[in-house]
């Protein structure tokens, strides 16, 4: 051990190696259970039973799938470009697999004297290198489309780049106003402010209110209850960098059979959902990250202090994947029109405006004893922003306007000049 | 040994970076261009890595490999895609060289003239903060960063004008 440490370079890097190495595999393991996961919620809220063959409850139904789709002959169109329909896999899963990198897992660990902290690498600028590699995941898609040599996937790979483009922006915004509270880029200083409860809120000290001051005490210290408008913003724009329902555009079944990746087959095709299954992953875990205070929980016991935080982080970046699942079997896709004025009209103004709200709030001449404060005051003012949202929606007239889809019209109707279809 | 590392993987990108953009004006295929390019971008965002300057490592990712060239993919994929390999070849190479070159001349003269001579020791830094970026940004080149505000503006309201001058008023 001490040998190949200081051939490679001292104990740091031989920490790191092991880091990744976990976390990679620890992604491939969660990849296959977030499928079996999927097949098995959405089987059980459509009066299904789901793979229940292989394994117990057919949990190693997704091995099985795997096996069988890296045996199968690997087919490329004859108008594929060669080299680029052989990269656009790799740039499909690559990325997802990096943004887990700044994810903070679990708290540290001491081995053998050397503290190892539950993260692959804490960068400075974590939030930025998360933002930086879902914009290389548009790759992946952008170039199955064109290499493919085939209509439907190139249709699917314009939609997917203006798509993720413009839903990339309004992700980047919704995290402006957690790095303006915690005043830094860090995943590990983010989930350190959101660290205890609430505390000492004396707002109700001496008044009938007395019992709302010892609930603060229990409540943790997330920022879901000052940041929420920003939670709902990084969720919808989060969903839609995931391409997955309701804003699967660019694989959508019923206009272009299975959009980007329609002529592919084999391990390939199998590489562009590890690519999407590990991007959920990793948006619940970071959604966990910066909204639900990461690794933190309320019980850390004695016994194994080290196990618990990993546990709480679990728990609730499996509530998010949940969350995934359940929307994909509840909502309808969107209309292709409606998603990018819903990204560029409604999310990008919407954070902002939050943005400047925060921005507003989190200036403070007294001092920073007011952190509590500043946190109800974002709350309430987070209300009065979701109540405006409301309004400015239920006002728009374009909700209201059902468009009715223009009828082919029959030869004769033609004849006769009558007007058919909408209007 | 962390030097030798440094040494290496310096070198490695820099060999990265100069295949890329040589291929960037030889292949004949635009998306191939385009593709060389996003690897040549990423060598220089390695190359700041190595600087210790990661916030601007990233925002390159971000802006240049994650938006710029991907618009210009979706924009060859609207007009060019099913061609692709067509041939954009004309009989300018000498111009483009001899302008290319003297680009290379200037800019390298006056980072010479700038930098002759300096050495920065990177010895125990912790890296670029944001916070002296951002001070940085908002004080000392506040007049640069307003006139290319300006400009990138006038650009995107011109595209706009230019890409719907034939459309007249359709959403009144």
């Amino acid at each position: 051990m001490g040998a190949i440490a200081d051939f490679l370079g001292g104990p740091d890097v031989v920490i790191a190696i092991v880091k990744v190495v976990v976390a990679f595999a620890a992604l491939l393991v969660a990849t296959l259970l977030t499928i079996w996961f999927e097949r098995k919620v959405i089987a059980d809220m459509q009066a299904r039973i789901g793979p229940n063959r292989w394994g117990p409850f057919g949990v190693l139904q997704t091995v099985a799938d795997g096996i069988k789709l890296f045996f199968k002959e690997d087919v490329r169109p004859r108008y594929a470009d060669r080299w680029t329909y052989g990269l656009a896999p790799v740039m499909a899963a690559v990325p997802s697999f990096l943004a887990f990198a700044v994810i903070p897992f679990g708290d540290h660990v001491t081995v053998g004297g050397e503290r190892v902290d539950f993260i692959v690498s804490d960068l400075n600028i974590g939030v930025l290198f998360f933002l930086a590699a879902g914009s290389i995941g548009v790759y992946g898609v952008v170039l199955a489309g064109w290499a493919s040599g085939s209509k439907y996937p190139l249709l699917g790979g314009i939609r997917s780049s203006a798509q993720l483009i413009s839903y990339e922006i309004a992700l980047g915004l919704s995290l402006v106003p957690i790095v303006l509270v915690t005043n830094s880029l860090s995943t590990v200083d983010i989930v350190a402010a959101q660290a205890g409860s609430v505390g000492n809120v004396d707002l109700f000290d001496g008044t009938f209110l007395q019992g709302v001051s010892e609930l603060f005490e229990v409540i943790p210290n997330w920022y879901i209850w000052s940041q929420w408008p920003a939670f709902l913003l990084f969720m919808i724009a989060g969903i839609a960098e995931t391409n997955r329902a309701p804003f699967d555009l660019p694989e959508a079944e019923t206009e272009l059979i299975a959009g980007f990746h329609t002529e592919y087959s084999g391990i390939r095709f199998a590489l562009f959902f590890l690519g999407e299954y590990i991007h959920v992953v990793v948006i619940s875990a970071m959604a966990v990250t910066l909204f639900f205070g990461g690794w933190n929980g309320p019980i850390v016991d004695e016994f194994l202090p080290w196990i618990w935080p990993v546990g709480w982080f679990l728990v609730k970046t499996i509530a998010f994947v949940y969350l995934f699942i359940w929307l994909r079997a509840t909502l309808p896709r969107l209309r292709y029109d409606r998603l990018m004025w819903l990204g560029w009209k409604r999310l990008i103004p919407a954070s902002l405006l939050w943005i400047m709200v925060t921005a507003v709030v989190n200036v403070n001449p007294e001092g920073v004893d007011e952190q509590t404060l500043r946190s109800i005051r974002l709350a309430v003012f987070g209300a009065l922003f979701l109540l405006v949202l409301f309004v400015v929606a239920k006002g728009d007239p374009r909700l209201k306007q059902v468009v009715t889809p223009e009828r082919p019209r029959s030869r004769r109707a033609q004849k006769q000049g009558v007007k058919s279809g909408s209007s | 040994m962390a030097d030798t590392y440094l040494q290496v993987i310096f070198w490695a990108f820099f060999a990265l970076m100069a295949i890329a953009g040589i291929r960037v004006v030889t292949t004949r295929n635009v998306i191939h261009a385009a593709l060389y390019l996003v690897a040549t971008l990423l060598g220089a965002a390695s190359m700041y890595v190595l600087l210790y300057a990661e916030f601007v490592a990233w925002v390159q990712v971000l802006v240049y490999v994650g938006a710029v060239v991907v618009l210009m993919l979706f924009g060859l994929m609207l007009t060019r895609a099913p061609i692709g390999s067509a041939n954009f070849d004309n009989n300018q190479r000498l111009v483009g060289a001899v302008c290319a070159g003297l680009l290379f001349a200037v800019t390298s003269f006056i980072m010479v003239g700038a930098f002759e001579g300096q050495e920065i020791d990177f010895t125990g830094t912790e890296g670029t903060k944001v916070q002296s970026i951002g001070e940085a940004i908002f004080s000392i080149y506040v007049l640069p960063f307003e006139i290319v505000s300006v400009l990138l503006l006038a650009a995107l309201v011109g595209a706009v004008v230019i890409s719907r001058r034939d459309e007249g008023r359709v959403d009144s």
